[in-house]
């Protein structure tokens, strides 16, 4: 009998995210042959518009739907995961700030084995699965081996698989709302209140060209002036990773990556960037990436066109004064 | 409020090159540079600032060898009452799940209010607060970046999620939470205040004083394992430009130009 396998999907307004298509090519790298089988929790039009879109790309697509569930609480939707997946279940959640959220506890609650954050997997031998994950911010990477043998929660780091198009598993939607719902709706300990959307800034980076972003590697805020500098040579806009902003040095409206804002400049220098995968994943449109860094081991190197290996300390204003130069 | 804080010794990354050894068993650890894990510490001045607003205490935990123990002192100079290393060769190799149900049983010996710990450490897991909230059945909220108290049985919290918006919720204690960085920042400790808890008593715990048999944690109870370290073909990869600096600079203005960069 073909392995089933699920996978939990995330959405918003009525529209799957991309890890929707992601999934299923983890679950046929876990098995060519599995049966996959889609989870969609939310309610009314959205969820069925949801169900509806992903439908080809699954072999069945299981909805809950319940007016409580228009936003996800993870603790909630974990009991009601409990509740329906068979025994020794296989489930793939995409490794974002809702997966990371849900995936942990629910392995526990299903005692199962927890892969968290997979970015390759190499297929099941015998209940052996082998994956690829990365450590130390991306600088290494290893081989992991997970035992099945009592089930397993998958999470998949978003953009790592590329999405299945084929859409011809031709998926039959079924609600499992009464099964997902038998003992009552899920109490839980935490509340959903809402959603405070994030401020604007004075500058919007989603509209600019050329964007000059610096990381940690600046080391001091004194030193931002040399990156405001460049960026004025250039003509473009100072852009930055997470840990400047959380060192308030610039304001968030100004981050790039999962947690700040999606880019799509034509060129992107990146100046004492690792690279985290969460900051790449703020980059869209394959823009020309220039990356100046002093670690030749930096993931940035791996995504970028062009490398400089230097301290970008002195090699940042000697760009600039040579492009002034020309001017 | 009773505090517990959850915190692991790390390489810190942003100071090393991190390099595979030889056979691929482990990472080159002997010239490299430890520290707490950058989240943990957000974590740990959030929970003394609780305590500074509302009294009770903070307690740092870890599991480690030995050597764990510096990162103790350190965060107990950055204002933490106590610190508990929990250690035991039995230890080694445990998983996510193994952690967690180390801390598991040391917290089964307090009463604690409130643990945390940070989003995600070396290995970019992120498992085990939530894990650990599991074991204990108590509510968890991950990425949390804003924290208030209501009373001694609420909370009110908001992780930060997609594009920088916050889930705002509201949370029964006891509780666990993961602390996201920018939260607050963390206060600067020197030396001084390193060397001033260098004689703090810190109580080291192993598997028999945990009650936790041997096999159940460690290599032997875990159900993921590493099998080896590698560096990834990088594929393309960037172009390295090489040279002086006057020549890398000469090409990559060039390459700029070529691709619309300067204006
Ligand atoms: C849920 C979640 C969401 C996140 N969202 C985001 C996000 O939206 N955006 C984001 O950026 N991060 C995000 N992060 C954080 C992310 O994981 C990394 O911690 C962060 O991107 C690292 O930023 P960095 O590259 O500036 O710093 P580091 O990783 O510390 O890298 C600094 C780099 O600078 C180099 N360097 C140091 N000194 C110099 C010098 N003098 N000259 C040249 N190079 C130098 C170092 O070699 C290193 O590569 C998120 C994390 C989590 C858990
Ligand atoms: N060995 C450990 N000892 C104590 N706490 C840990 C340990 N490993 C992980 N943690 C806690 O769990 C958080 C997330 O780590 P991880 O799940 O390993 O990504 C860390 O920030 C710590 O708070």
């Amino acid at each position: 009998m073909a392995r089933q396998v699920f996978a939990y999907i995330v959405h918003k307004e009525g529209v799957a995210d991309d890890t929707a298509f992601e999934m299923v090519a983890a679950a046929k790298r876990i098995d060519p042959d599995a049966s996959i089988a889609a989870i969609v929790a939310g309610t009314g039009d959205n969820l069925n518009g949801v169900c509806n879109e992903i439908a080809s790309s699954y072999h069945e697509v299981w909805k809950i739907d319940n007016k409580a569930l228009s936003y996800p609480n993870a603790e909630v939707i974990r009991m009601l995961l409990v509740r329906i997946l068979p025994e020794q279940g296989l489930i793939i959640i995409p490794h974002d700030t809702f997966g990371m959220d849900l995936a942990p506890g629910l392995s526990i609650k299903l005692n199962a084995a927890y892969l968290p954050d997979a970015v390759d997997i190499d297929g099941v031998d015998e209940n052996r699965l082998k994956a690829v994950r990365q450590e130390y911010s991306g600088q290494v990477s290893t081989h992991i081996v997970c035992d099945i043998s009592g089930g397993a929660v998958i999470t998949t780091r978003p953009g790592s698989f590329k999405a299945d198009e084929t859409k011809r598993a031709g998926g039959q939607i079924f609600d499992r709302t009464a099964q997902a719902m038998e003992g009552g709706f899920p109490e839980t300990g935490r509340r959903f209140i809402g959603v405070i959307e994030a401020e604007v800034g004075d500058v919007d980076i989603t509209k600019s060209e050329i964007l000059v972003s610096v990381g940690r590697g600046v080391e001091d805020k004194d030193n931002l002036e040399i990156v405001f500098d460049l960026a004025k040579a250039m003509g473009g806009d100072v852009a930055c990773s997470r840990p400047i902003v959380d060192a308030k040095w610039l304001e968030k409206s100004r981050q790039v990556g999962t947690s700040g804002k999606t880019v799509k400049p034509k060129i992107y220098m990146a100046l004492g960037i690792s690279g985290s995968f969460q900051h790449q994943g703020g980059i869209k449109g394959a823009p020309f990436i220039v990356a100046i860094n002093k670690n030749p081991k930096a993931p940035i190197f791996k995504v970028a066109d062009v490398g400089v290996v230097a301290d970008m300390l002195d090699f940042v204003p000697e760009l600039t004064d040579k492009i002034n130069e020309m001017k | 409020m009773e505090i517990l804080v959850c915190i692991k010794r790390v390489p810190d990354t942003s100071e090393n090159e991190i390099n595979v050894n030889r056979d691929g068993t482990d990472i080159e650890r002997d010239d490299l540079v430890y520290s707490v894990n950058e989240w943990d510490n957000y974590a740990v001045e959030e929970a003394i600032q609780i305590r500074d607003r509302v009294g009770g205490s903070v307690t740092v935990v870890t599991v480690g060898d030995e050597e764990a123990e510096e990162v103790v002192r350190r965060e107990m100079a950055m204002g933490a009452d106590k610190g508990i290393l929990l250690s035991d060769e039995a230890f080694n190799g445990s998983d996510g799940r193994g952690i967690a149900s180390i801390i598991k049983a040391e917290v089964k010996k307090g009463e604690y209010d409130l643990i945390l710990t940070g989003a995600q450490a070396d290995d970019g897991a992120g498992q085990v607060g939530g894990m650990l909230a599991a074991m204990l059945d108590r509510p968890y909220a991950s990425l949390v970046t804003s924290l208030e108290v209501i009373d001694d049985k609420k909370i009110k919290v908001g992780r930060e999620i997609e594009g920088g918006n916050l889930e705002m919720l509201e949370i029964d204690l006891p509780c666990v939470l993961s602390i996201q960085t920018g939260i607050n920042e963390p206060r600067y400790v020197g030396i001084r205040g390193i060397r001033k808890t260098a004689s703090a008593e810190i109580p080291v715990c192993g598997a028999e004083d945990l009650g936790l048999s041997p096999e159940s944690v460690g290599e032997s109870g875990s159900k993921v394992k590493r099998l080896d370290y590698f560096v990834p073909d990088s594929g393309e990869g960037a172009e390295i430009l090489e040279g002086s600096t006057d020549e890398i600079v000469g090409k990559l203005v060039e390459l700029l130009k070529a691709r619309g960069g300067i204006k």
